[in-house]
């Protein structure tokens, strides 16, 4: 007899990750003023900005790492800083996380990094670990490179292992920052592919933050460009493309001059020069 | 003059909070705990690494301090024709005093300054915000553990400085120097009590062992996460547990040998 859930319910339920006011503040500089954002289930996000505007913060907040000076982060209905410690771990468990410097374990070789969140987590037996770390390495097409300690790892290699790191619990949802940093061509192609694919065939939601705006375009089902601390423009790629804002279409073509600032707030150039004559 | 003062209030400021970020830090070192005695297996990982990088240190000490020991006390007693109680001086000078002491010294010199540099590396590497995400507490999983190793690897460290020692004051007392043997050891035996000198000797070293743990895995956790920022804190570690061991090395002896 029950009727289908009203549809506030359902819309509300589409939305995995909702972003609300959230203002956060690094000392006196302001990094988020009023942000919001919505990030689907089982959508692939990308979160575009130039270098130094919170990116990587905004990863953190949604992990609960950092508490927000205002506003709020739910994911999967729950407030994540209101969580008591158990309840953000157990969260935490259902998300995986890329690093931007892979964060890998270094003194455990890279099976072993791959299975510690498995051995951490879980009672599975040692077969049953194996498998599903060499499974997980070989998706990144690092299997041959199981015994290899960090420390001989590229940087790039080091990312696509954090990745299979960061999916081998099957979390519901992975954060990849800077995935395709120091990657060659190739293995960034295929990279682009994978974190389609696991996000459809593991009916995942995937954040993506990334500097290189065509190629996380071609993937992405849905943008947010920030700057300045708030969000300039969001929509599905094709929509960016055509956005009539100069703050996108700069950033989207990738030039130097616009209305998004390439330095870091300094004072007047000439001046700071002139500053040191006696 | 105000800038001073101004400077002066912000180191003490600095120093206390500090000091309460100590402490909230060996809470939750407690209280994670439990935790960790759970999973034997990371406690004997750790109690190795921290064995095996003191325990050559320790001995050769031992048996350096032991002879020097043997030598001076020979030195002294001779005059008072009283070389028969050399056996006493060194065991009750290494068990109440210099096995509990120069072992933590060591123990912070080598063990110490390696776990700061450990965890801070961890720290500036983001290996320490990596486990949090992977919803492993690091305070449990990597700090806990090697709290749990310290404290039980100093009494045990301090008890081979002070046997190889009482060795090494033997080989010069009784090998080199002629004292008799049955003497050396008979009344090393008669004078050396259990519960006054072995006890306290242990005590002390327990609880040099929970401070040198605690300074060095404060130091890294708290660490600046840089290059530099861990180096300072390695130098840290040492500096602070040389003084506090030997600041509560008074205290302990004014309570205990009263
Ligand atoms: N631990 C910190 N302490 C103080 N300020 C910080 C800290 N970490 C980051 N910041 C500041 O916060 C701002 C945002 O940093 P964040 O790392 O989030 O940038 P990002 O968008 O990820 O940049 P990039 O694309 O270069 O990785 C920067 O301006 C930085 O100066
Ligand atoms: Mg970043």
């Amino acid at each position: 007899m029950s009727e289908p859930a009203p549809s506030a319910q359902t819309r509300r339920d589409e939305v995995l990750v909702r972003i609300r006011g959230l203002r956060f503040r690094r000392g006196e500089r302001v990094i988020f003023d009023g942000v919001d954002m919505d990030i689907r289930r089982g959508q692939v996000t990308a979160v575009m900005g130039p270098s130094g505007t919170g990116k990587t913060t905004l990863l953190r907040l949604i992990g609960g790492q950092l508490r927000p000076e205002a506003g709020t982060v739910e994911v999967d209905g729950q407030d994540v800083h209101r969580l008591g410690r158990r309840a953000l771990y157990a969260l935490r468990r259902r998300m995986g996380m890329l690093f931007q410097s892979g964060a890998l374990l270094t003194d455990l070789d890279v099976f072993e990094n791959v299975a510690f969140p498995l051995r951490e987590h879980t009672r599975l037996p040692e077969r049953m670990i194996r498998d599903l770390v060499l499974m997980k390495l070989e998706a990144v097409g690092l299997r041959g490179a199981r015994r290899l300690m960090p420390a001989e790892l590229s940087g790039g290699m080091a990312r696509r292992v954090a990745l299979a790191r960061a999916i081998a619990l099957d979390p519901m949802m992975v954060m990849y920052d800077e995935p395709f940093t120091g990657q060659d061509p190739i293995s960034m192609g295929v990279l682009l592919q994978l974190i389609r694919l696991l996000n459809d065939a593991l009916g995942l939601t995937s954040i993506v933050v990334s500097h290189d705006v065509q190629e996380t375009a071609a993937i992405a089902d849905y943008i947010y460009v920030i700057a300045g601390g708030r969000v300039v423009e969001h929509g599905p790629p094709e929509a960016l493309a055509r956005s009539p804002s100069p703050w996108v279409q700069q950033f989207m073509q990738g030039l130097p001059d616009g209305p998004v600032p390439f330095h870091y707030p300094a004072p007047d150039y000439a001046a700071d020069l002139l500053e040191g004559v006696p | 003059m105000t800038a001073w003062l101004q400077r002066l209030g912000r180191r003490g400021i600095g120093f206390f909070e500090r000091l309460g970020r100590g402490h909230l830090f060996l809470l939750r070192v407690l209280a994670a705990l439990p935790a960790a005695l759970a999973r034997p297996r990371l406690l004997v990982a750790q109690l190795h690494a921290v064995g095996v990088r003191t325990l050559l240190i320790i001995g050769v000490s031992g048996l350096f301090v032991g002879m020097v020991l043997g030598l001076q006390g020979y030195n002294t007693l001779v005059d008072f024709g009283a070389e028969e109680s050399l056996g006493v001086v060194v065991a009750l000078s290494l068990v109440r005093e210099l096995g509990p002491v120069v072992s933590a010294l060591l123990f912070a010199g080598r063990a110490g300054s390696a776990l700061t540099a450990e965890i801070g590396l961890m720290k500036a590497t983001e290996q320490l915000s990596g486990m949090e995400m992977m919803a492993v507490d690091p305070l449990e999983r990597v700090v806990a553990p090697r709290f749990v190793a310290g404290l039980v690897a100093m009494p045990l460290l301090a008890a081979i400085f002070s046997v190889v020692g009482v060795y090494g004051g033997w080989f010069v007392g009784v090998g080199l120097l002629g004292v008799d043997d049955g003497a050396f050891w008979s009344q090393m035996q008669a004078q050396v009590d259990l519960h006054d000198d072995v006890y306290n000797g242990v005590v002390k070293s327990l609880v040099f062992g929970f401070v040198a743990s605690w300074i060095a895995l404060f130091e890294g956790y708290d660490a600046v996460p840089t290059s530099e920022g861990v180096g300072r804190a390695t130098t840290r570690t040492v500096v602070h547990t040389a003084l506090a061991v030997l600041g509560l090395d008074f205290v302990l002896t004014a309570l205990m040998f009263e």
